[in-house]
């Protein structure tokens, strides 16, 4: 070919380089097809070159499949910088998929069995990523001598490569229970992580080792008591909370142990309770461990003192500045809401406050939470929070909003005419945001409120003379007026008395006819309006019947359609009138 | 010991159940820039070749229409994003529901830390040069999709060691 062989870095600086996808694309297949070509004559003194461009370019995206003999090649060498490149292909390149997986298992086996710690560390980082539910039975024992006896460095490795074999053959869990046993002694937090975990996988998937575990449970809060208080080892501190991942995890397993066990919640309970109010939480570490607190507190059968506290603790993350703690409570308290009403009843400022929170995803949470939190007992200032926040919110929110106060009002309305008064103002707001069904669902409640209809009707007409946009509220204030149009002619000690003529009210609803912003459905609701509006006024009808007869020629076929039968009404069945 | 159970268990053992594959905490550990080229990537899940770059475009196009106010976690279809911006670079790591994600925003520090560690105030150059380095750090971090060490020593002792193997 004549060009030279490109070292990795050359490779990459060429991809830097190369101005577009093509040229890009063009010097990957030409490089590709150089590897492939020398891993086919299987040069002895490559080296590790052609893996490792190979590793880069699967890293851009494009297919490296070759590469996989060439990984288990270089993993079976002698060498230990071509073994570790090895290990690294078959880590990226191969899975349980492919063919090539099962050739893994020899050279894996061998390499355990190694004088070296550094091949052995190797070889069990790829069981433990790699290794099929076969392979892990077969090394399971040599896996679990490992974690007994060999020196620290690969014990650890060794402890992280068993949660992976018991995750994947779950009956071995009994050859790594003794060991775990004895793990829970020590005091090096390295092994600590690595056998909380395991002993976490295994309690998971095994009730009968769960059972055995439950009796460390002691053992466990003693060592998060002693994390705790132990002043602090500057090794593993981050801002001053000593191992908080080590923490989180001993909570995590203490969560799993304790669940569906009264007996064994029992015993963690001061511990929770100490953990819960001497940590630190001015950096997100503190933060981190107080939440995984909070979230075993909850999954427990904790006292009843304990769930309150962790309650509080959420709603004192509520009033933090970092959005991410905000974000973590809100998420956590809308899980809760159900369990934990009453305690929750106190954040309520809280909550609603959160409501003007910048990030959107934290105000529909807050939204959420705010909607569970409603009451009979706090219905009225709730809601009058909602309204508000209805009036200010982006237009995503207004749907979800305005359904929640609408379904709300209908639970806890105090009487109708708060319910009636809060729908108004609903519909009023959310513009055309409103639920389908409920249009209808007001209507059906109006009608059902006799005594409140002069108010009502007042109230609608003065809300359509100011604005006939929107669809929802301009369609129950035309059916409204349909019906108790000649209520407004009446005085009524509630509303403003505003002298209504009739004309008015006819030349509005002429108003809403013609206009270009009503929708077929609401022009319908007008026709029919005006025609029941003709039985009902005093005045003359002739208005009425000219409006109709406009409509007999509509290009809406239903509109056409009913007002020629309202024509024929008034040209046939006149006589059929009552007198007024 | 463990042979006579290879009997009662059903023949499609050979691949991930569904179950299993929920339970893997960390599911991918990825560092994208600005422009969407991705630097470094690591799968605890099995993804197609053409998915992953796929994923790995609309997670960088999420993480890039956040504004300040907005909170580091993402909910992306069946689970959660974490993400954290060093300079022009992002670290975004896709996680199961079940898992903390402030512990995890945690981890990305410390593995940010370690980095700079060891290339003394790390670069995006240094990492694109480094990969077979970087991925060893990752891996002694993170083992199958769980937190195994945290503890900036004992993860930067392999490597020491390599170097001093590699220099003689």
């Amino acid at each position: 070919m004549g060009d030279p062989v490109l070292t990795l870095p050359e490779l990459i600086r060429r991809v830097r380089g190369a101005r577009t996808q093509a040229v890009e694309r063009e010097l990957v297949q030409r490089e590709c097809a150089r590897i492939r070509g020398a891993i086919r004559v299987g040069d002895p003194q490559a080296g590790t070159a052609n893996l490792t461009k190979l590793l880069y370019i699967h890293l851009l995206g494009y297919p490296a499949h070759f590469g996989q003999m060439e990984c288990l090649k270089l993993l079976a060498s002698p060498q230990f910088h071509k073994k570790r490149i090895g290990y690294l292909g078959a880590a990226l390149l191969l899975d349980e998929r492919q063919d090539a997986h099962l050739l893994l298992t020899n050279s894996i086996k061998n390499d355990l069995a190694h004088p070296s710690p550094c091949v052995q560390g190797l070889a069990l980082g790829c069981l433990g990523c790699l290794g099929s539910a076969g392979m892990c039975r077969d090394l399971a024992g040599e896996v679990q001598r490992l974690a007994a006896d060999a020196p620290a460095p690969v014990r650890r490795k060794a402890v992280a490569c068993a949660v992976h074999v018991v995750r994947k053959a779950p009956e071995l869990s009994d050859v790594f229970v003794p060991i775990c046993d004895r793990l829970l002694q020590e005091r090096r937090h390295g092994f600590l992580q690595g056998t909380l975990l395991l002993i976490t996988e295994m309690c998971e998937r095994s009730p009968d080792v769960l059972n055995h575990f439950r009796k460390a449970v002691p053992q466990v809060v003693e060592m998060l008591r002693n994390l705790e208080v132990s002043g602090y080892s500057q090794e593993h501190s981050i801002m001053g909370v000593s191992d908080p991942f080590l923490q989180v995890r001993a909570l995590r397993l203490l969560r799993v142990l304790g669940q569906g066990s009264e007996e064994t919640s029992e015993a963690m309970n001061d511990t929770l309770a100490q953990v819960a109010t001497n940590t630190e939480t001015s950096h997100n570490a503190g933060s981190a461990v107080l939440y995984e607190t909070v979230l075993t507190i909850t999954a427990v059968r904790s006292a009843p003192g304990l769930r309150v506290l962790a309650v509080n603790i959420l709603g004192r993350f509520l009033l933090s500045r970092d959005r991410n703690i905000r974000s973590v409570a809100l998420a956590s308290l809308l899980r809760l809401v159900h369990a934990e009403n009453s305690a929750l009843q106190r954040h309520r400022a809280t909550v609603l406050a959160c409501l003007r929170d910048p990030d959107p995803a934290l105000q529909r949470r807050a939204l959420d939470l705010s909607l569970a939190l409603l009451s009979g007992a706090n219905i009225r200032t709730m809601a009058q929070e909602l309204l508000g926040f209805l009036e200010t919110c982006p237009p995503a929110m207004k749907p979800p909003c305005a359904s929640g106060l609408l379904l709300a009002a209908e639970r806890f309305a105090p009487n109708k005419r708060w319910h009636i008064d809060t729908v108004l103002q609903v519909l009023t707001m959310a513009g055309s945001s409103v639920p389908d069904d409920g249009v209808s669902r007001l209507v059906q409640l109006i009608g059902g409120a006799g005594e409140l209809h002069p108010y009502i009707v007042r109230r609608l007409y003065g809300a359509l003379a100011c604005d006939i946009s929107p669809q929802p509220l301009v369609q129950v204030a035309t059916w409204c007026i349909g019906e108790y149009g000649d209520l407004l002619a009446d005085s009524c000690e509630e509303a403003e008395p505003v002298q209504v003529e009739e004309g008015q009210v006819l030349a509005l609803l002429e108003r809403v006819l013609q206009s270009h912003l009503s929708l077929p459905p609401t022009r319908a609701l007008a026709l029919t309006a005006l025609m029941k509006l003709s039985t009902r006024l005093q005045g003359d009808i002739d208005r009425i019947r000219r409006i109709v007869c406009v409509f007999g020629s509509c290009h809406d076929i239903e509109l056409q359609q009913r007002a020629v039968e309202y024509n024929a009404l008034f040209r046939r069945y006149d006589h059929l009138r009552c007198p007024r | 010991m463990w042979q006579k159970y290879s009997s009662c268990l059903p023949a499609s053992c050979n691949k991930e159940t569904i179950s299993e594959t929920n339970r893997k905490m960390i599911k991918f550990f990825l560092m994208v820039n600005k422009q969407g080229q991705t630097r470094l990537s690591r799968y605890y899940e099995h993804v197609e070749i053409h998915k992953r770059t796929m994923l790995e475009a609309e997670v960088i196009k999420n993480c890039l229409s956040r504004s300040r106010e907005q909170c580091s976690f993402i909910e992306y279809k069946d689970f959660k994003l974490v993400y954290r911006q060093y300079a022009a670079l992002f670290i975004v790591v896709g996680i199961n529901e079940t898992e903390n994600e402030m512990a995890v925003y945690e981890l990305i520090h410390n593995f940010v830390e370690v980095l700079d560690r060891y290339f003394s105030r790390v670069s995006e150059l240094d990492i694109m040069f480094n990969l077979d380095r970087v991925h060893i750090i990752l891996d002694e971090m993170v083992l199958n999709g769980c937190i195994v060490e945290t503890n900036k020593n004992r993860i930067l002792a392999p490597l020491f060691v390599l170097d001093k193997m590699a220099e003689s």
